[in-house]
């Protein structure tokens, strides 16, 4: 049930229309600038913790979420920026997160790997690896209990597909036929861990055959080709026809979080991988086929800056929290004791 | 009026908020036909429909996630886990999701959630299906703790763990289910964070939680032949935990000792007795006493199950101790 999936190189998706390939670039661009930026501004010093970025995996977050509508779910992970900003999360409240500031998405109590907008379907990032495949397990039952017609988009690592919580899920998502898609990330790497040596198989897909379930392999970097495979897999779940499991080739341009030199990433490998970058690929694509001219694309780069932009000062100027607010929001209808 | 067992209590509470409610579902391992390892959801299947009592494969860890992102998404769900020392299988879908997703997103989600969990020691099970694990959860900022120990609380306190917004661990000790005691189906919900006092007395207030309210109940018969009338309070909800009745009591009567089926060392009864220590301990005019289960895991053999399991001859030898 597995094969390969390549639109760049020439393959064509019937409804694809101009706007959503404008769409699909404009947020491909709006992530790679979001992270550069967070690169930039964690060396800086201005974002505590841990950051890790989804820079070169952007055209898979892109792909799948043009494919969702706004009540649609996700689940994320630890790298989970270009999700959420995919799913229509506000680059501001993101940013502001990012930096501990009150008005961030979590009031600054859940930082980059926390971020969450359930008015938005986001069910959250995800600080453990392999926690959010039984998350969208329960959305899934629950949009299919309620009969909603919603789908819900799971998105996770190679790393995680050696943790048990993929193989409870992806069996309990199949023997319900729940509407969930399962999107793996394989940018080769669990941490520093090259996927040849945490795992035995090269195609996580196959993993689908034991569930019964379709396994698909597609260029992560060729965000057509995963909107195709991820609108035929979303279809299949909307009609009951239960989840689909999609994996998506795709490489991690940094380490596994900002400050890991990725000593252990062959430089031969990174060279390979570097030319193929989303980015280049889908521009190259929208010039090659006259879908936009070199100034319109430049154009909405420069837009994409300056919402960025705004986003930063937004967070820079944004009040740190009160350190009363540190026992809100435990529970609903009790306020812990302060020390 | 009704007298249930607390078996069917929690059935009863169970079915009726699903009454209510269609957003309410069960489910767990062998919940539908097979009515749930103990019996406690026979016959639910039949009212409720198979999508609602919901049989799952033996995947603990899916179990929780499914009813925390069920959750997320408008749903009430009740899990069942068929022993509360499965929750290891599922613990981080308990403790770092469900109990944090409030509080990492900035309070912007609820998750209306109930865990089920059959715990403590009595049937010969061994060490893996035997334990009392309060403590590894009442450690855990983001989940309310319930541990009833008639079938009344039970059902007055499901009725309330189910309506509320927060997740809910609710602790069933499996010696309890036959227990029976008579109630008013009508009631209200029973509050968290109040206690019942099982009995009054002036000599000496003993704290004890699930199983341990009946042997504190017994040994409160023995110890009053002596002229020592002990107050036994049953917390019903660990956290919320009522402090000021039990320091109330022990303003009364200056003695306490904490009875739990917990291993001792590194339990809840731990903790009520360092709060008491810092905040009562002026009332108090000796140490504060407990008595719980040995440190070591549950052992298999009847004989040897029995001396590990605190027990009413226990709690009256602690309590003379104390005079």
């Amino acid at each position: 049930m597995c094969r390969g999936r390549d639109n760049l190189g020439g393959g064509i998706i019937l409804d694809l229309t101009k706007e959503k390939i404008v769409a699909m670039y404009t947020t491909m661009k709006r992530i790679r600038e979001f992270e550069t930026n967070a690169s930039r501004l964690f060396a800086e010093g201005s974002i505590p913790g841990f950051v890790h970025l989804y820079l070169g995996e952007e055209a898979i977050a892109t792909g799948v979420c043009e494919t969702l509508e706004s009540e649609d779910y996700i689940t994320s992970t630890h790298r989970g920026h270009g999700h959420i900003i995919a799913k229509g999360g506000d680059t501001k409240f993101m940013m502001a997160e990012l930096f501990g500031k009150e008005t961030g998405y979590c009031k600054g109590k859940g930082g980059s790997m926390h971020i969450a907008d359930a008015t938005k379907g986001i069910l959250g990032a995800n600080g453990i690896v392999g926690a959010g495949h039984n998350i969208a397990v329960g959305a899934g039952l629950s949009v299919k209990y309620r009969k909603s017609g919603q789908v819900c988009a799971c998105f996770f690592g190679d790393g995680s597909t050696n943790q048990g919580t993929f193989h409870e899920a992806l069996n309990m998502a199949s023997i319900w036929k729940l509407p969930v898609v399962f999107i793996c990330e394989n940018n080769l790497y669990g941490i520093s861990m090259h996927q040849s040596r945490h795992q035995a198989i090269q195609d996580v897909a196959d993993r689908a055959v034991a569930y019964n379930i379709p396994g698909v392999v597609v260029d992560g970097n060729d965000v057509l080709a995963v909107y195709e495979a991820a609108t035929e897999a979303v279809a299949r779940a909307r009609n009951g026809q239960g989840p689909t499991l999609i994996e998506c080739k795709t490489y991690r341009h940094k380490g596994h979080f900002e400050g890991d030199p990725a000593i252990y990433k062959p430089s031969e490998e990174v060279a390979q991988w570097m030319a193929k970058d989303p980015l280049p690929r889908i521009t190259n694509y929208i010039l090659d086929n006259d879908i936009l001219t070199k100034e319109e694309v430049e154009r909405i780069d420069l837009e994409i800056r300056e919402e960025i932009e705004v986003a930063i000062k937004f967070a820079e100027e944004s009040p740190l929290p009160s350190l009363e607010s540190i026992v809100e929001d435990v529970y609903t209808d009790i306020v812990e004791e302060v020390r | 009026m009704k007298t249930m067992t607390m078996m069917e209590s929690i059935r009863e509470a169970m079915s009726k908020k699903m009454r209510e409610d269609e957003n309410i579902i069960l489910f767990g391992e062998d919940v539908g036909a097979f009515g749930g390892c103990f019996g406690v959801s026979a016959g639910m299947l039949d009212e409720f429909g198979a999508e609602r009592v919901r049989d799952t494969p033996i995947s603990e860890g899916a179990i929780i996630g499914c009813a925390v992102g069920a959750a997320a998404t408008g749903m009430k769900p009740i899990a069942e886990l068929m022993f509360a020392d499965f929750l290891t299988v599922g613990m981080d879908q308990l403790v770092n999701q469900a109990a944090k997703m409030r509080y990492m997103f900035g309070g912007k989600i609820n998750l209306p959630m109930v865990v089920r969990l059959p715990i403590g020691a009595g049937i010969s099970a061994a060490a893996q299906h035997s334990q009392s694990p309060e403590a590894w959860l009442t450690h855990v900022p983001g989940l309310k703790i319930v541990y009833p120990s008639t079938a009344g609380d039970a059902y007055g306190l499901l009725l309330k763990a189910i309506e509320d917004d927060n997740p809910v661990i609710f602790f069933e000790h499996k010696l309890l289910y036959g227990y029976s005691d008579e109630f008013d189906e009508n009631m209200e919900p029973i509050e968290f964070g109040v206690a019942d006092i099982k009995r009054e007395g002036e000599s000496v207030t003993i704290v004890a939680t699930g199983k341990m309210v009946h042997e504190a109940l017994k040994a409160a018969e023995e110890l009053a032949k002596d002229g020592i009338e002990a107050e036994i309070i049953d917390p019903r909800t660990l956290f919320p935990l009522d402090k000021e009745t039990i320091y109330k009591s022990i303003e009364k009567t200056n003695k306490v000792l904490i009875v739990t089926e917990e291993n001792k060392r590194g339990s809840y009864a731990g903790e009520i007795a360092a709060m008491i220590a810092e905040e009562a301990f002026d009332y108090l005019d000796g140490p504060i006493v407990r008595v719980g289960a040995m440190n070591t895991p549950v052992p298999f053999s009847p004989v040897l199950e029995q001396y590990y399991i605190p027990s009413s001859d226990d709690i009256v030898k602690a309590v003379k101790n104390m005079f």
